[in-house]
């Protein structure tokens, strides 16, 4: 369920985008599937506004680093320099003219996805003014710059200052404001020991004093990591990426070489070539598209995840995540909500499950833990008792829950009423001389077997003390987690529940949540062990985790996606965090980092698709006046040799910025199996890749011939 | 019974006997090389040669191993050319220009046999039976011990070991080559092939005036120069010569035997990465490129476009009437399909769409199915390519076989495809401006043949640098320019391409498994067997489409 975000609660980081998607606990069916990984709108002023940086990149030094765009702009120098040599001739201007256009619209597409990234570092710079630290030596307290802080400097903070770094609570608690990283407004307990002691720079305490030992040198914190992963600045080339950029170098090569050599045939043949008709088809030739698309296509990626509140420390975590073929989720609060709730109030033999229904509900009045809660809530919602409260009842002498009596309840007119663990009920009812039914024995072994944990009501009054029935309290698995898991099996993925659960509670609630495996009475060993089995048979894993002890196996896993409210040293080992601290949505990190990989597939096979009817535009135009014959290759009956040619090229310019919005959004992912999307993948881009353009370039073809001095 | 008819039924019974062969030999093959045990003549032969065939070797190693063997057998096939006039059993021919020795040593250690001399004006006893003819067994050889090197890279795990080259060399020879050979060298004999050591005859002819005719080891030659897709013929006239090659059936049976190894290494390769299945995506690749090129060889060649021809009624120029149009384009497209080379008919007098059929299918790479040993390794090159750009698309690290495709793999993939497209195209560009090499054309601008002359060079060198071997014929290619380029691109076009295929087997090799999950590609299935052809087609099919326009596309066209 998204809940629509009032601006001042979508908090900085949703600056860029006006559709931040926040992730409620509950993975909806409501949600279009394929919406869910989708990217933020594309806004065409972004274009206007990039264009500025994009000039900025036409250096050279800077466009080096895409091989493809490079060549294309050395072809837009030797081009511009060659009408220059000729300024009467209209057609070498246009080339000229279309292929830095080319060049421009490819960094643009990269400007465009910075941009966004940009916007965001910048509110984030905001919440990282520069802090005053009362820095603790010894019992004295010294005013010092937050920037001098050392690792191992002790701080304090009381409400209303600001944390001037990286650290773990080492005394006191207190709320904290961390609305400035997470986006969150309701401030966050933060206290010192366990796994809530790790705070962040930038945040403001909102009440009470705490002390911080000091975990990161100043310049490393968490919000500087932020800043330059989120500008871009921090990017390196995912491996995947880098071996897509040594394909289309040598393509590119390839390609060269045709046309390069193509000159002396041409010169045999009676029909040499001016220099900007080589360059042109050159130009056509090279996987441009995707060249120009491909940077702006793992900025967006990157994008995507920090639209989601989930910063990822390296795009290689980003790529790995839509590798992973085993997912670890942890059972309480990824697949059920986290506690137990009643389901259902069961009578022994004798009874009404009404009269077990009320007496639980008198019995949980008191009882403020959640799962106390539940059963008035059962009780009310299902067997449709009247609502009493507290207050309601005078004289009632209420019975506490303490770990020693294990039981609960309250004595009021003359009844006791007590709710409990098995044991302690039993021998409260045997103790007062009464008797217990014979089946509640078996009730409750039929609810432990069952994965739920069974609660006996039992009741004193006139007839004397007895059991009246069991609660089932059981683990609610959240709305639509078969349905996640089924898609994930499509993918060919595998789901292991880790559960510190007994086996038998485990496997009741692995079936019912759908997963294809778990683990039960989990230590962080058993978690480390499964993770390496995993890997040693050639598997990804991905896994969320926030407690210290969870930092080793976060280190070993192949995606550790770290909750924001985890310890430092879980945030440290993780290649993720994620700042709504939301187990759930490590199903949607694996989906953008397939999405991230199909989008560079989909456009490079669209780029080299492209190519055959560009050489049906442009081989004809060359050749058709020295073999008449090769005319008949001009299918698309193009209106002249030049306006052959420079359709082509400007349907090889225009159709990147075309795909801008594709690059930036990522190509449309559904969780199907590697076939399916195999299929469709290749009709789409593919198919309409080779279709598309013989459309395109005959449409720019009959616009040009509309200009006069050209048709 | 209509030609047509006939060619298509000659095709019908040629791929019933392929299929009829393909899971014995392949099994065979596969047995071969997954075999403990040596046979006694080959541990004779690992005696004398001084090889320990039991030692595992990594890739570095194993290319050593290929090196120095080629190499040793390049310098030997020099030194008998050149010593030729003073060895006996020469048949009095005299020793060889060191130009063309040295083209002669290249091509037929690269498995290419592209012959600029006139077999029966210029070899003898010596040099074709001791020397080319051993060097068509072990080239051959050698393709395939590659070939079972890069299988193993997939299908072995976390070692970089490849196998011992000496052990897959020898093997190949003695259990594959040797003993296929020489059955089907007694079915040629049986069928009218000659094999003696007979000298040279002057027989008188019919009109007066006479011819001379040579006898030798030609049916043996035969045997093994088309199931080693070698190529090089006995005579001058190659397949086309009765005495290399008598009747229709001889001429169908050794089209089967031009593919029968490279379409069973298919199913050698399934069965030794432990997936039949895998071999026959692969299979049905090259089948469909293969069949595919095939009909559109025998309707070119029976619709015989061009004034000429149809004025002639039938493109018969060139080919042979005991074979027909149907057959001879059926052997065509099969030794320029693989790297061959052998021809029954002449590939320069095919009507212009078939010249450029025959000039694409070697532009392909000759990988459908290729020469033996080296069509599979570079099929399985390419499926590298179309795996990493369609795995892509299904959302993870593309892997094949349970290997990853990353960095490394695509470099060294990306390095094999654009070895051969650069020497075709940088050794033709060149030869079209110097002057000395555009004299040997046979058809010329001034004639009005500007294309079909270009389509000469083009054809050379693409038939060098592909290990092909085959002729367009027309060009006259015995200059030292020409002997000297070509040898450079047989040499070239033959052993880089084996260094990043090792390099590649080399590092699969040390890889760890990736289980198949429903998420990972599935490369057995029909979808990736078209993917690949698409890929196969469009990749290096656009790399040459210019130069094929200005060739037979300009004078197909006309």
């Amino acid at each position: 369920m998204t809940a629509p975000v009032k601006p001042e609660e979508s908090g900085p980081m949703s600056t860029a985008t006006p559709t931040r998607a926040p992730q409620q606990d509950v993975p909806s069916g409501q949600q279009p599937g394929d919406g869910r990984v989708g990217g933020g709108l594309f806004d065409p002023k972004q274009l206007v506004k990039s264009l500025p940086d994009a000039i900025r990149k036409l250096d050279p030094r800077v466009m080096i680093k895409s091989p493809v765009m490079f060549v294309v702009e050395v072809g837009s120098v030797l081009t511009t320099i060659f009408a220059f040599k000729t300024p009467s001739e209209w057609f070498g201007w246009a080339i000229a003219a279309w292929l830095w256009l080319t060049v421009v619209f490819a960094n643009l597409a990269e400007a465009v996805a910075e941009g966004r990234g940009k916007a965001q570092a910048d509110t984030l710079r905001k919440a990282k003014t520069d802090t005053v630290a009362r820095r603790l030596n010894g019992t004295d307290e010294e005013q010092v710059p937050g920037t001098e802080l050392r690792i191992g400097d002790l701080v304090v903070c009381e409400a209303g200052d600001i944390i001037p770094g990286d650290g773990d609570v080492v005394e006191g608690v207190a709320s904290v404001d961390e609305s400035a990283i997470t986006g969150e407004s309701a401030p966050v307990i933060r206290e010192s020991g366990g796994d809530r002691c790790a705070v962040t720079g930038g945040t403001k305490v909102l009440s009470d004093r705490i002390v911080i030992k000091i975990t990161t040198k100043p310049g490393e914190t968490f919000i500087d990591r932020m800043i330059n992963l989120v500008e871009g600045a921090a990017r390196q080339k995912t491996p995947n990426e880098i071996a897509l950029n040594i394909l289309l170098a040598s393509l590119t090569i390839v390609f060269l070489l045709a046309v390069v050599t193509l000159q002396p045939f041409a010169i045999y043949a009676g029909a040499e070539q001016s220099m900007i008709v080589l360059l042109a088809l050159l130009v056509c030739l090279i996987p441009t598209t995707i060249g120009a698309l491909l940077s702006a296509i793992g900025i967006a990626g990157m994008d995507r995840l920090v639209q989601r509140n989930v910063l990822a420390m390296s795009g290689r975590a980003v790529e790995a995540a839509g590798d992973v073929s085993t997912l670890l989720l942890d059972k309480t609060g990824t697949i059920t909500y986290g506690n137990r709730q009643a389901s259902e109030f069961v009578a022994v033999q004798g009874v009404t499950e009404a009269e077990v229904a009320e007496a639980a509900q008198l019995s949980s009045l008191a009882d403020e833990t959640p799962e106390g809660r539940s059963i008035v809530v059962l009780a009310k919602d299902k067997y449709e008792l009247p609502e009493r409260h507290q207050e309601d009842l005078t004289g009632a002498e209420w019975v506490p829950f303490t770990a020693q009596t294990r039981m609960s309840g309250v004595d009021v007119d003359g009844r006791k009423v007590r709710k409990g663990a098995t044991g302690s009920v039993i021998a409260w009812v045997l103790d007062r001389g009464g008797d217990v039914a014979e089946d509640a024995q078996r009730l409750t072994e039929e609810i432990s077997q069952a994965g739920g944990t069974p609660l006996l009501v039992a009741l004193e009054d006139e007839r004397g003390p007895r059991v009246l029935g069991v609660i089932h309290l059981k683990d609610v698995v959240k709305e639509g987690m078969r349905e996640r898991f089924d898609e994930l099996r499509k993918m060919g993925i595998k789901t292991v529940m880790i559960t510190g659960d007994n086996p038998l509670t485990a496997k009741a609630i692995a079936e019912e949540a759908g997963v294809d495996d778990f683990l039960a009475e989990a230590t962080p060993e058993d978690k480390m062990a499964l993770i390496k089995r995993e890997q040693a048979g050639g598997k990804l894993v991905a896994m969320t985790g926030d407690g210290t002890n969870d930092a080793p196996a976060l280190a070993q896993a192949d995606v550790g996606v770290a909750m924001n409210t985890g310890t430092s040293a879980a945030k440290e080992a993780g290649n993720m965090v994620d700042l709504d601290s939301n187990p759930t949505k490590l199903i949607e990190i694996v989906e953008i980092g397939k999405q991230l990989l199909i989008t560079r597939g989909a456009l490079t096979t669209f780029s080299i698709a492209n190519d055959v009817a560009k050489y049906f535009a442009i081989i004809p135009a060359m050749f058709a006046v020295a073999y008449p014959g090769l005319d008949t290759l001009n299918i698309m009956r193009l209106h002249s040799s030049q306006s052959a040619i420079l359709s082509a090229i400007i349907f090889n310019a225009l159709i990147i910025i075309a795909l801008v919005p594709l690059a930036l959004k990522g190509v449309q992912y559904r969780p199907v199996s590697a076939d399916k999307m195999l299929r469709r993948n290749l009709a789409v881009y593919g198919l309409g890749g080779l279709i598309a353009p013989f459309i395109g370039i005959k449409l720019i073809d009959m616009l040009i011939t509309l200009i006069p001095g050209i048709g | 019974m209509s030609p047509v008819l006939a060619g298509v039924l000659q095709l019908i019974a040629l791929i019933a006997a392929l299929a009829l062969a393909y899971r014995p030999l392949g099994d065979y093959m596969a047995a071969v090389y997954s075999s403990p045990k040596h046979l006694r003549i080959e541990k004779f032969i690992y005696r004398c040669i001084g090889a320990n065939a039991d030692t595992e070797m990594r890739w570095p190693a194993y290319l050593r191993g290929i090196l120095a063997f080629s190499l040793a057998g390049v310098l030997f096939l020099y030194v008998i050319q050149r010593l030729q006039g003073h060895l006996p059993l020469s048949l009095g021919f005299a020793s060889i220009s060191p130009d063309q020795a040295f083209n002669t040593a290249a091509s037929f250690v690269t498995n290419t046999n592209w012959q600029s001399y006139s077999g029966e004006q210029a070899m003898g006893h010596v040099v074709q039976t001791g020397g080319l003819a051993v060097q068509n067994f072990v080239s051959a050889a050698t393709g395939m011990a590659v070939a079972v090197a890069l299988v193993r890279g997939f299908a072995r795990s976390r070692t970089g070991e490849l196998g011992n080259f000496w052990a897959d060399l020898v093997r190949s020879t003695i259990r594959i080559l040797v003993p296929l050979a020489v059955l089907a060298a007694i079915v040629l004999v049986a069928c009218g092939a000659i094999q003696n050591f007979s000298g040279i005859h002057g027989v008188g002819q019919f009109f007066g005036g006479s011819q001379q005719t040579n006898g030798g080891a030609v049916a043996s030659q035969e045997a093994i120069k088309e199931l080693g897709t070698n190529g090089g013929g006995y005579f001058n006239a190659n397949s086309a010569h009765p005495f290399e090659n008598p009747n229709a059936f001889t001429n169908l049976f050794e089209i089967f035997l031009i593919l029968v190894i490279p379409f069973a290494l298919t199913r050698t390769f399934g069965k030794l990465v432990g997936n039949v299945k895998q071999g026959y995506a692969i299979l049905a690749a090259m089948v469909t490129i293969w069949l595919g090129f095939t009909v559109l060889m025998m309707w070119s060649e029976f619709a015989h476009g061009g004034s000429a021809l149809q004025a002639a009624g039938a493109a018969m120029e060139g080919k042979e009437t005991r074979f027909g149009i149907g057959s001879s384009a059926i052997f065509s497209v099969a030794t320029t399909l693989t790297s061959t080379g052998a021809v029954d008919s002449f590939h320069s007098s095919f009507t212009a769409f078939g010249g450029g059929i025959q000039l694409l299918s070697m532009m392909l790479g000759e990988i459908a199915p290729g020469g033996v040993g080296s069509g599979i390794y570079g099929m399985l090159v390419m499926a590298v390519i179309a795996v990493f750009i369609a795995g892509l698309m299904v959302g993870r690290t593309p892997e094949y076989l349970g290997k990853k495709i990353s960095t490394r793999e695509i470099k060294l993939a990306a390095c094999y495809i654009l070895i051969t497209p650069a020497l075709v195209l940088l050794f033709t560009a060149v030869s079209m401006v110097l002057p000395d090499a555009l004299g040997s054309m046979l058809n010329t601008k001034a004639q009005g043949a500007a294309p079909h002359g270009f389509s000469e060079i083009l054809y050379a060198y693409t038939s060098g640098a592909n290990n092909n071997g085959s002729a367009f014929a027309g060009l006259n290619a015995n200059t030292p320019w020409y002997n000297i380029t070509i040898g450079l691109a047989t040499l070239l076009g033959r052993f880089l391409p084996m260094v990043f295929v090792l390099a590649l087997a080399g590092s699969l090799a040390e890889q760890k498994p990736i289980p198949e999950t429903a998420g990972t590609l599935r490369t057995e299935k029909p979808l990736f067997a078209g993917l690949l052809v698409g890929t196969i087609l469009i990749i290096t099919g656009l790399t040459y489409f210019p130069a094929l326009a200005l060739g037979p596309l300009a004078e197909g066209l006309s």
